[in-house]
């Protein structure tokens, strides 16, 4: 970064040992339950349990993975991902491209109606009303339909069709392309790079969201998600701990589960791990994308 | 945001060259362009226009059976039972001191973070750093609660034990479940998860400042943290400025309903429960749609009035409008 030779000061080992301290405070959280998840649940309740596990077991796993309704919500979880990812960046892509085209008679109307909505928003009632008058109230489509279109990334693929030149799409016109062909054999190959970084915006966002699933799923567990699965387990042990405060030990209710020797917080673990998994997998592959996307909107202000 | 503004000023020249009027020979000739975006005009009529017009229950005693012309008006009696709520203003003020303590957390340490970043002259090792501060942005909020859940545990969780043995806590107590910390670690959360991916914009803003400022600074005998006062945060001070200006409107946010959904626990739930989840409790699970969409417009009009204020105050600040 600095130009010119620097002497090595007491600031740099600060920075330095900072560093090291912000990346162990980070990552620690997930090593740990990793650990625990990997762990005897009987043993887990004694504590102490950092980095490794002390009682090597499989056996949350095993039991997670017995649990149809699961392997189902992780089905549905990458069912949403998939379509939702898909079917919003195609739809962003044909808006962006009308908006971009600057001879558009109706880009400017376009781009009000899209605006408005901005500033305004029904709300949760309104919206939750019309969802329910849709019949989206316990479907699958409820995942998608409401989120087909996202103001924000159409101006992102707009802003990057923008820097293409125009003179390619007015060769392919005097080629004898109109305007649908421009747009799918031209501009979508052109645009792949923007493509990539809102795809993954919109995935990440789709795998992670469980508020719709909460309140838009009507008790149809054929729609639940992983993570709210995970939130379930999450929200009785929430109630739990605060039933239990102060007591530090949980035998009575440890004792119940002695028997089937795995606790729901070893549950837990299991699901966390099996949860964070995907993301943990495509995170170093695509994580230069994300940061792309950042700076492109921050480029449009 | 000045260089926008030129470029936005070029194209509307621009645009007035091209104005085509609206002929049915254009509209032929641009028959595809339509087809890509007219029905999503339709589109965003249904999912984003019509709930507006839900706005109208506010003002009615709405019974979800009757139909839409059978509904009883009311007036505007819903907003003066709003008022007159203790629970909606003490949702309120939950809302603004998550707000304010996640805004103002949200907004140093990721310039802290940044400038710190900026020091480490090994790029290898900023680029690892880096890579791994932005993890946790990407992972969801029930997983982060979960984490958060292990590592509060009364039962081995790291952080009690920690305290413990530094001699801060001499019983085992989760920390989540007290009221007067709670507003704190759903800060410091927020930090844990945001910090890494707030300071990229940072980070940017920094890459491009010019080299031969610091070289000249230098030169006069400026040390590192003199080139950092006067030269890395002014630089930053319009981004500062814009992102801060963007997250005025969310103030009655609170933290969403993440917060007192999954952060929390019923012992801390008064401090917790915020002006989303008071919506949802009390329209939806409650079924008082026209009490919760009072709330929403309440919210709407503060979040407008919000935004102009916001543009105001960056104007002031000689920064330019961010909306």
């Amino acid at each position: 970064m600095r130009i010119g030779k620097k002497k090595f000061d007491g600031f740099d080992i600060f920075v330095f040992i900072f560093m090291i301290c912000v990346a162990i405070v980070t990552l620690y959280p997930f090593l740990n339950v990793l650990a625990l998840s990997f762990n005897d649940s009987i043993d887990t309740v004694r504590g102490g349990i950092y980095i490794l596990p002390r009682k090597f077991t499989l056996g949350n796993y095993k039991n997670i993975l017995q649990d149809t309704t699961l392997i189902h919500a992780s089905l549905v979880s990458v069912e949403r991902t998939v379509l939702g990812t898909i079917t919003q960046v195609i739809c962003c892509c044909m808006v962006a491209y009308t908006l971009s085209r600057q001879d558009y008679v109706f880009r400017k109307f376009v781009t009000m109606v899209f605006v408005i909505t901005m500033y305004v928003s029904g709300g949760l009632i309104p919206g939750y009303l019309l969802f329910r008058n849709l019949n989206l109230l316990g479907s699958f489509w409820v995942y998608i339909i409401p989120g087909l279109v996202s103001f924000f990334n159409i101006l992102i693929i707009r802003s990057f069709m923008d820097a293409i030149p125009a003179s390619l799409q007015e060769s392919a016109r005097i080629d004898g392309a109109n305007d649908f062909q421009i747009f799918i054999k031209i501009m979508m190959p052109l645009c792949i790079p923007a493509i990539a970084t809102v795809s993954l915006w919109v995935a990440v966002g789709q795998w992670n969201s469980w508020f719709d699933t909460y309140l838009f799923s009507n008790g149809n567990d054929k729609m639940f998600t992983l993570q709210y699965k995970l939130m379930i387990i999450l929200d009785n042990a929430n109630t739990a701990n605060a039933s239990s405060i102060n007591t530090n030990n949980q035998l009575s209710k440890g004792g119940a589960n002695v028997l089937t020797s795995v606790s729901p917080d070893s549950i837990r673990m299991a699901e966390t791990i099996l949860t964070t998994v995907p993301i943990l997998c495509v995170y170093p592959f695509v994580q230069k994308y994300f940061v792309k996307g950042v700076t492109l909107g921050a480029v449009k202000g | 945001m000045q260089n926008t503004a030129m470029t936005n000023n070029k194209k509307i020249v621009n645009e007035k060259k091209k104005k085509k009027k609206i002929t049915l020979k254009v509209l032929k000739e641009q028959k595809y362009l339509m087809l890509l975006s007219l029905p999503f005009v339709v589109y965003v009529f249904i999912f984003s226009y019509i709930p507006l017009l839900g706005w109208t229950m506010a003002f009615q005693d709405y019974q979800p059976q009757l139909g839409i012309f059978q509904q009883k008006w009311v007036g505007l009696q819903q907003f003066q039972m709003l008022f007159a709520d203790k629970d909606f203003w003490h949702a309120i003020r939950n809302s603004l001191g998550l707000s304010i303590y996640g805004i103002v957390a949200g907004t140093i340490a990721p310039i802290v973070f940044a400038l710190l970043l900026n020091e480490i002259i090994s790029t290898k090792f900023k680029k690892t750093v880096q890579t791994i501060s932005y993890l946790p942005h990407f992972v969801s909020m029930v997983l982060v609660a979960s984490l958060v859940q292990t590592m509060f545990s009364t039962q081995g969780g790291v952080i009690t034990t920690i305290l413990m043995k530094i001699g801060l806590m001499h019983k085992a107590v989760n920390l989540m479940t007290q009221p007067k910390l709670f507003w704190l670690l759903v800060t410091l959360i927020g930090v844990w998860k945001e910090t890494g991916w707030g300071a990229i914009i940072y980070i940017a803003a920094i890459s491009g400042i010019d080299q031969e400022l610091y070289e000249a600074a230098e030169v006069d005998g400026a040390n590192r943290f003199h080139k950092m006062w006067h030269i890395t945060l002014p630089a930053i001070k319009p981004t500062i400025v814009m992102l801060l200006v963007l997250s005025i409107p969310g103030l009655l946010g609170g933290g969403g309903t993440d917060v007192p959904m999954l952060l929390a626990n019923p012992m801390v739930m008064d401090v917790a429960n915020n002006i989303p989840y008071y919506t949802l409790t009390t329209g939806i699970n409650g079924f008082r749609f026209s009490y919760g969409t009072a709330i929403g417009i309440f919210g709407s009009i503060v979040s407008l009035v919000l935004i102009f204020s916001a543009n105001k105050f960056s104007d002031w600040l000689g920064q330019g409008r961010a909306f």
